[in-house]
């Protein structure tokens, strides 16, 4: 590349960049997100702190009432009077639910639990307190069957799941699918809007340079090829800015408020944990574990909430993630920034992209639809592998399944025919771009666009 | 005098059409030349091929004798006729980036771009946006842009059209002004009146091909019908067999206006005489076609009668 392919380059980055739009959205969206986390952290702070107490009027005789098992997030409390004097009293508190056992409740087959309370409850409360009856029941009818409490508790253990992936040599890594996921997604979202956002932008100034009349005079100076590679690269320089401004100011604005809502050290560790609930309502949960093992044991839980997310991620092919995210970045950028260019090229007015537009951008929406529904669910599957090979659909495709892990072949065939294809569709959109650029008053067709392709220099 | 430009048989052909069918031409170095044709002759065509932007199917451009080829970039200015600027940069950064782009260094062309401003009545503008300033400045900011790297030779697309009378005679100085210091001029117009007081050499385009060419006073000399014009006072009754009236006229208090021609061995003093020994001779001048006249009838010889309306307008 040449000394004025970036002199090209160099303006179509600065006029960019230095665009009142550009300081904007860089700022505000980083403020945007931290709003975001700050009503996120809010609301999981406040729900984690708080206990729900449950009133249990027991028409039982069966004695339920102390069997309850207390939790970090239910204490029950045994309602005084009859149900509707319960109810009455229950309106009256503070209390978040009144539980009601009817008389006669079979132990076998108990219908008829009813859960009273001030609005809506949600699906973690009633989980919670179904949780609390199975268990309370269940142990009542281990004993009615004779156990002892000493036998009951040596029948009853633990378990945690520690699901574990082998990778192809055998090895064992450990695997936070939760964490995968979510990291398949931001990336698949990522790449997904660069190229639609930035890819309109190099269409957008191309057709600009054709409107105003100034295309005549660059191409007296420059080379086709070097006017629209200039764009491409400028323009892409100027999302790289971007994104890296906007990941260190969430980051920077996301820890301040996190320090803000948590106070001191606390912040770091939960404030990635909210970010990445924002990502996948799924890792609400387990955020809400973490931050309740914070509320009981501050010490140790700071600690152990600290290095399982660093874990979980740790685990992940970082590097091969990092990498493979990059050239698919730029890859996919590359490919269909320079159709969206020939398009601009194509077209004399704005209105008229539309036709062009959509079977360029169907590859795009189809891999992002299909990739967070199909192969995040199913990474190794033939869907998955296809559409990451195939150059139009592997941006996306493939960094969905980058941190599920990639056998190394297959990565490098994807790259090599993702490298075919954009050196394809920059050859393609440059002899449209070259007849185009100069071609005013002629509403374009496919056909005519076929005919550019054979024109002479 | 040694030619900047020469075009050998230059042909270009798109799918639909014929733009140039083997053209040869042949600039001198300092001359103002005009190429001349109707609307889609082929005389952007060819001036694209001059400026690189396309390449000729066959033929050649030499440039001072060498093939043309990227360098040469650095030593044409090109004014297109469908010409613009970036709206949202600044006058002077705008300048700056086309110089660049041109092969000037930075500082050189900061430089020179201080002195166009100034020259131009620009300097206030220089940090103001293209798209705040009026149509009339901008296309002094293009005509600057044009010019900025001092080069030998210009090309001028339809320089004036949309530039006010004033812009345009400013534009005209500097042209003039240009030439004198070295400069060779391609103007290129299907407006003739801009060109005859202009042009040293002009070519005419028409149909793809070059019907016409030459040193503008030659040209007209070669055009030339022995016709006289005539006006005087008194009863004008030609008989006389080296003498032709073409047109007579009478006017007011016995004046009248003709215009005679000489049949081949007469010469203009033959015709004074015989004038003077029959009425008051007012003026007597030779009738010298324009450009525009020249170029209508040379359209009309190489092309069916049913188009010369088109072309002439």
């Amino acid at each position: 590349m040449n000394y004025k392919f970036w002199l090209i380059a160099q303006r179509e980055y600065l006029t960019r960049v230095r665009k009142k739009s550009f300081v904007v959205l860089t700022v505000l969206v980083p403020l945007l997100m931290a709003g975001v986390f700050a009503f996120v952290a809010k609301l999981a702070k406040s729900d984690d702190n708080k206990v729900d107490v449950i009133e249990v009027r027991d028409d039982t005789n069966l004695g339920l009432t102390s069997r309850l098992p207390t939790t970090e997030q239910l204490l029950f409390l045994p309602a005084a009077g009859s149900l509707a004097e319960a109810k009455q009293s229950f309106q009256k508190s503070k209390h978040d639910g009144l539980l009601y056992l009817p008389p006669n409740l079979d132990v076998q087959n108990p219908q008829g639990i009813q859960l009273f309370a001030k609005g809506n409850v949600s699906m973690r409360k009633q989980r919670a307190v179904e949780n609390a009856l199975n268990k309370t029941l269940s142990d009542l009818k281990m004993q009615q069957s004779g156990l002892t409490q000493e036998q009951l508790d040596r029948l009853r253990s633990k378990v945690l799941l520690t699901t574990v992936a082998l990778d192809e040599q055998g090895q064992e890594k450990s695997s936070d699918t939760m964490a995968t996921t979510a990291a398949a997604y931001a990336l698949a979202l990522l790449i997904y809007m660069f190229i639609f956002i930035y890819g309109v932008q190099i269409m957008r100034g191309v057709g600009e340079e054709k409107s105003n009349r100034i295309m005549e005079v660059m191409l007296s100076s420059v080379k086709p090829f070097d006017l629209m590679m200039g764009k491409i690269v400028g323009i892409a320089a100027v999302g790289l800015t971007q994104f890296l401004l906007w990941g260190v100011l969430s980051f920077g604005a996301s820890s301040l408020v996190g320090s803000a809502v948590f106070g001191g050290n606390n912040a770091q560790p939960v404030a990635t944990a909210a970010t990445r609930s924002a990502t996948s309502a799924e890792t609400d949960n387990k955020q809400t574990a973490q931050a309740n093992a914070a509320n009981t044991r501050p010490e140790t839980a700071m600690m152990s909430g600290r290095s399982a997310i660093f874990d979980a991620l740790g685990d992940l092919p970082i590097g091969m993630i990092m990498g493979g995210f990059l050239i698919y970045f730029l890859g996919g950028y590359l490919l269909y920034g320079a159709l969206f260019g020939a398009i601009g090229a194509a077209v004399d007015d704005q209105t008229d992209t539309q036709q062009f537009m959509f079977p360029v951008t169907i590859p795009l929406i189809l891999s992002y639809i299909i990739g967070v529904s199909v192969i995040l669910r199913n990474p190794d599957g033939p869907i998955a592998f296809w559409m990451s090979m195939i150059p139009f659909t592997s941006p996306i495709a493939m960094v969905i399944r980058l941190p599920f892990g990639v056998p190394l072949w297959q990565l490098g065939l994807s790259v090599a025919l993702l490298i075919a294809g954009f050196i394809g569709t920059v050859w393609l959109a440059a002899r449209i771009y070259r007849v185009g650029v100069l071609m005013y008053g002629k509403k374009v067709t496919y056909r005519e666009l076929g005919k550019w392709m054979f024109y002479k220099g | 005098m040694t030619n900047i430009l020469q075009a050998i048989d230059v042909r270009k052909a798109y799918a639909a059409h014929v733009a140039l069918s083997g053209v040869s031409l042949e600039i001198p170095e300092r001359s103002i030349f005009g190429l001349l044709g109707p609307n889609g002759a082929g005389k952007t065509s060819l001036i694209r091929i001059i400026t690189q932007i396309t390449a000729a199917d066959s033929g050649e451009i030499r440039f001072r004798g060498e093939k043309l080829n990227p360098k040469h970039i650095a030593q044409i200015g090109y004014l297109p006729e469908e010409r613009g600027l970036y709206k949202k940069m600044k006058v002077g950064e705008q300048l700056l980036y086309l110089a660049q782009l041109r092969g000037l260094s930075r500082a050189d062309a900061t430089q020179r771009i201080k002195a166009w401003l100034e020259r131009l009545d620009l300097k206030p503008w220089a940090n103001k946006f293209v798209e705040d300033l009026s149509k009339g400045m901008q296309q002094k900011v293009q005509f600057i842009a044009t010019v900025l790297h001092e080069p030998s030779l210009i090309i001028l697309d339809e320089p004036f059209s949309g530039f006010d009378p004033i812009n345009a005679n400013l534009i005209k100085d500097e042209i003039i002004n240009l030439r004198e210091q070295g400069a060779t001029i391609i103007f290129s117009t299907h407006r003739m009146e801009s060109v005859e007081e202009m042009c040293d050499n002009i070519a005419l385009i028409n149909r793809s091909r070059k019907v016409l060419d030459g040193p503008v006073g030659q040209i007209k000399n070669t055009f030339k019908t022995n016709t006289y014009e005539v006006e005087g006072k008194g009863r004008l009754m030609v008989v006389h067999p080296d003498f032709e009236v073409l047109e007579h006229k009478e006017r007011e208090n016995g004046f009248f206006y003709d215009r005679i021609r000489l049949h081949a061995g007469a010469t203009p003093n033959d015709l004074l005489r015989y004038l003077i020994n029959n009425v008051e001779v007012h003026a007597f001048r030779e009738q010298i076609p324009s450009i525009n006249e020249i170029f209508i009838r040379r359209v009309q010889e190489t092309m069916p009668e049913s188009l010369v309306e088109e072309v002439t307008q």
